[in-house]
């Protein structure tokens, strides 16, 4: 800096260049490392995996040796009896634990609202708990839980079976959780009892939202609280429902962790029966070391994906912004 | 300036020299592997005092995974890699490592020192041999002295699959809480496993055809269904809480197993029921393996010739194999090493039983089987076909015949 004063002319003006070509790139300097990450943890994988997809690799045969069979790899997954049993799993899970996760959030969040005034935060963290601790942690708890002999669960059928009326329709015999048959239900109750309260976060948020005076003025028009919670809270919720059901469309069609650890990585006998499509394609590529066919199950993943949420948008979106009335 | 460079130079090249005097070379290895090389290498260095070997260990599931990835990318590989008995299949499928068939490994001098079929286990489709066995699993049959006689079984009567069935209905008798076996399914998989014909595979023949709905699976189906039918199971799956408990309770009377599960009943799964287990061979003289673990050096390891000298000290040295088997237990492959005095004595735990001389004349009798690169995924397919039949009543041939186009079509 102090040279700067001695300078000749040229110098300044060579200055003055540097500072121009600062301003001019500093923003894209500062913005980079996103980039430059999105690069190569993001975009290059993707492109990679299309381009995999329509090789024949096996990772022990080493970089580079790969060999082109065009769309061989689309054929045989599309006529895979175990990619379709995967998907009928992985549409399955995603109805049978999508659509409690938010009739149960839903009022839940409702009922935090009204009449936990001051204990909301305190409420909601407890709900929230469940999302923020590990798969692995919860798998081994409910392990636990669902085990045929000694589990609560079972234990607790048990016990309503000696109530009256429950007797009707709950199983005699202890069920064994992991059936190829039962194996389902287990996984959806883990999935329900975890991503519950993210959901009720998410319409606790929207909730709270809303003005107090719609209420105020419902409740002078006589509005009981179902009556408020049906014709002021649910309508006002529209938007953040069509954005949480479309988070849940998206996470249980990659449903992968919680079937992952409670079929034991696949090593389970009942691993057909519930594994979901994001499994299937990461034993495929790492149990089976076919990493083209992986890669083109990726890619079906990805336009039934793609194909949801277009739907989701045009049966849902319109109305979610108001305008479907 | 000059002076600084040369003292430089002079530190480097002695540096150099240094390295050249000692070699580190790195092992990819897992849990309880780790335990024998570590009893292993004392011995190593007294012999190879300029070699320095360094262990990386990760957990079973990791180290495969690590090592897969590594294969693909050819990054980070080590010199020398442990692989388990059901990874060896697939790595010797792919061309990541070395063929010690060839110079300068030659390993054919090597073969006939080690317990015939655990050659076959390492050996490709096309005759590459990828790794050296270090450790094997026999097969072999575990009972509760103290239930049978209980229930007055004799276990010899238990050597047909009759009298097993028979043994579990008297143990049920004397008291309805105590089963034959934690799952039906592991005696069709036993039979699977120990019935397989001379150079074939589990689930191929010869010419690579898939043979899962041959009277070998039909047989091992029936069997294992017979048992479900008449109660006699527990349906209590392999490593989990409920299976420990049932061997720590004494709620299972029997189980099917490598060598090596009396290791784990000893130190963790059921100590307190020392002396009460008793081994013997499998019944209608089937013989079977049950695990296993190998060493290979990948094609991009730096430092063959040293990871090569390392292989050959744990796998064909006496004293080593030996020394392993203290460590962790765990059946050497060595035939040599078998006949040391200390196969001769009791094992504590099986009530003093000389348990060892039976399971080295088990390895001994067990033949060697075909690997097929698609074992693991035909492994997957049998195993849900048998859950069916087990646990949803499907027909026995349907199931099998099901599964052998699902394995067909996976063959491209």
């Amino acid at each position: 800096m102090q040279r700067s004063s001695t300078a000749p002319p040229g110098a300044i003006s060579r200055q003055m260049r540097w500072s121009n070509l600062q301003r001019r790139w500093a923003p894209y300097v500062f913005i980079s490392p996103f980039f430059i990450l999105f690069l190569i943890f993001g975009l290059y994988p993707t492109l990679f995996s299309l381009y995999m997809s329509f090789q024949s690799w096996s990772q022990t045969d080493g970089w580079g040796n790969w060999k082109f069979v065009g769309l061989e790899n689309y054929g045989f997954t599309f006529t895979d009896p175990m990619f379709w049993r995967a998907m009928y799993n992985t549409v399955w899970l995603g109805i049978v634990s999508g659509l409690p996760q938010h009739l149960l959030a839903i009022p839940l969040a409702f009922a935090i609202h009204m009449g936990l005034s001051r204990f909301k935060t305190f409420a909601s963290a407890v709900y929230f708990l469940p999302y923020i601790t590990s798969t692995v942690a919860v798998a081994l708890i409910f392990s636990t839980l669902f085990s045929t002999q000694k589990g609560v669960i079972n234990q607790t059928v048990a016990y309503l079976n000696t109530l009256p009326l429950f007797g009707w329709f709950l199983p005699d015999e202890p069920v064994n959780w992991f059936l190829n048959s039962t194996i389902k239900w287990g996984i959806a109750l883990v999935v329900i009892w975890k991503y519950t309260g993210w959901n009720t976060l998410l319409y606790l948020s929207a909730i709270q939202a809303i003005p107090r005076d719609l209420y105020e003025a419902a409740s002078v028009d006589g509005a009981t609280r179902w009556q408020q919670f049906r014709f002021v809270t649910l309508p006002l919720l529209r938007p953040m429902m069509f954005f949480a059901v479309s988070l849940t469309i998206i996470g249980s069609m990659q449903l992968f962790e919680e079937p992952f650890v409670l079929l034991n990585g696949g090593a389970s006998s009942a691993t057909q029966g519930g594994q979901t499509v994001a499994m299937y394609m990461f034993r495929t590529a790492f149990e089976w070391l076919e990493m083209g066919t992986a890669a083109s199950i990726a890619w079906l993943l990805f336009a039934f994906i793609a194909a949801l949420t277009i739907i989701n948008n045009l049966v849902f979106g319109r109305a979610a912004q108001g305008r479907g009335d | 300036m000059k002076k600084a460079a040369a003292v430089l130079l002079a530190a480097l090249a002695l540096g150099g020299l240094a390295l050249a005097q000692k070699k580190v070379i790195t092992v990819g290895v897992f849990p309880n592997l780790d335990d024998a090389i570590k009893a292993q290498l004392p011995g190593f260095y007294k012999l190879y005092p300029n070699i320095e070997v360094k262990l990386v260990t990760l957990q079973y599931a990791d180290h495969h995974n690590a090592l897969t990835t590594a294969l693909a990318t050819g990054q980070g590989l080590r010199d020398v890699e442990a692989i388990e008995i059901g990874f060896v299949g697939r790595f010797a499928e792919g061309q990541g490592f070395e063929d010690l068939n060839k110079p300068p490994y030659n390993a054919d001098l090597y073969k006939r020192l080690f317990t015939p079929y655990t050659v076959a286990q390492a050996t490709s489709a096309d005759g590459r041999f990828i790794a050296m066995p270090v450790d094997i699993g026999p097969g072999t049959f575990y009972y509760r002295k103290d239930i049978l006689d209980k229930a007055g079984i004799n276990p010899a009567s238990m050597m047909t699959w009759n009298g097993y069935i028979e043994a579990g209905k008297k143990i049920k008798a004397m008291d309805k809480n105590v089963f034959l076996i934690a799952n039906a399914a592991d005696v069709a998989w036993i039979n699977i496993f120990s019935s397989v014909g001379a150079g074939e595979g589990y689930y191929f023949d010869k010419s690579g055809k898939v043979v899962v709905d041959g009277p070998r699976f039909v047989r091992a189906f029936e069997l294992a269904k017979q048992i479900r039918d008449a109660g006699l199971d527990a349906k209590i799956g392999a490593w989990t809480n409920e299976w420990y408990d049932g061997f720590k309770k004494g709620t299972v009377a029997t189980q099917f197993s490598g060598a090596w599960l009396q290791g784990h009943l000893q130190n963790w799964m059921a100590p307190e029921t020392k002396g009460l287990w008793r081994v013997q061979q499998l019944p209608e003289g089937l013989y079977g393996s049950w695990g296993g673990s190998f060493y290979g050096i990948p094609s991009a390891s730096k430092n063959k010739a040293e990871a090569w000298t390392l292989i050959k000290y744990l796998t064909t040295n006496r004293a080593a194999q030996v020394d392993a088997f203290k460590a962790i237990g765990a059946f050497p492959a060595l035939l040599s090493a078998q006949t040391d005095p200390i196969f001769e004595q009791g094992v504590d735990f099986l009530g003093g039983q000389k348990a060892r001389v039976l399971w080295r004349e088990a390895a001994r009798k067990i033949k060697p089987v075909e690997a097929n690169k698609y074992d693991r995924i035909a492994n997957e397919i049998i195993s849900t076909a048998l859950s069916q039949v087990l646990d949803e009543g499907k027909d026995i041939k349907a199931a099998l015949a099901e599964a052998k186009t699902l394995i067909e079509r996976r063959m491209r």
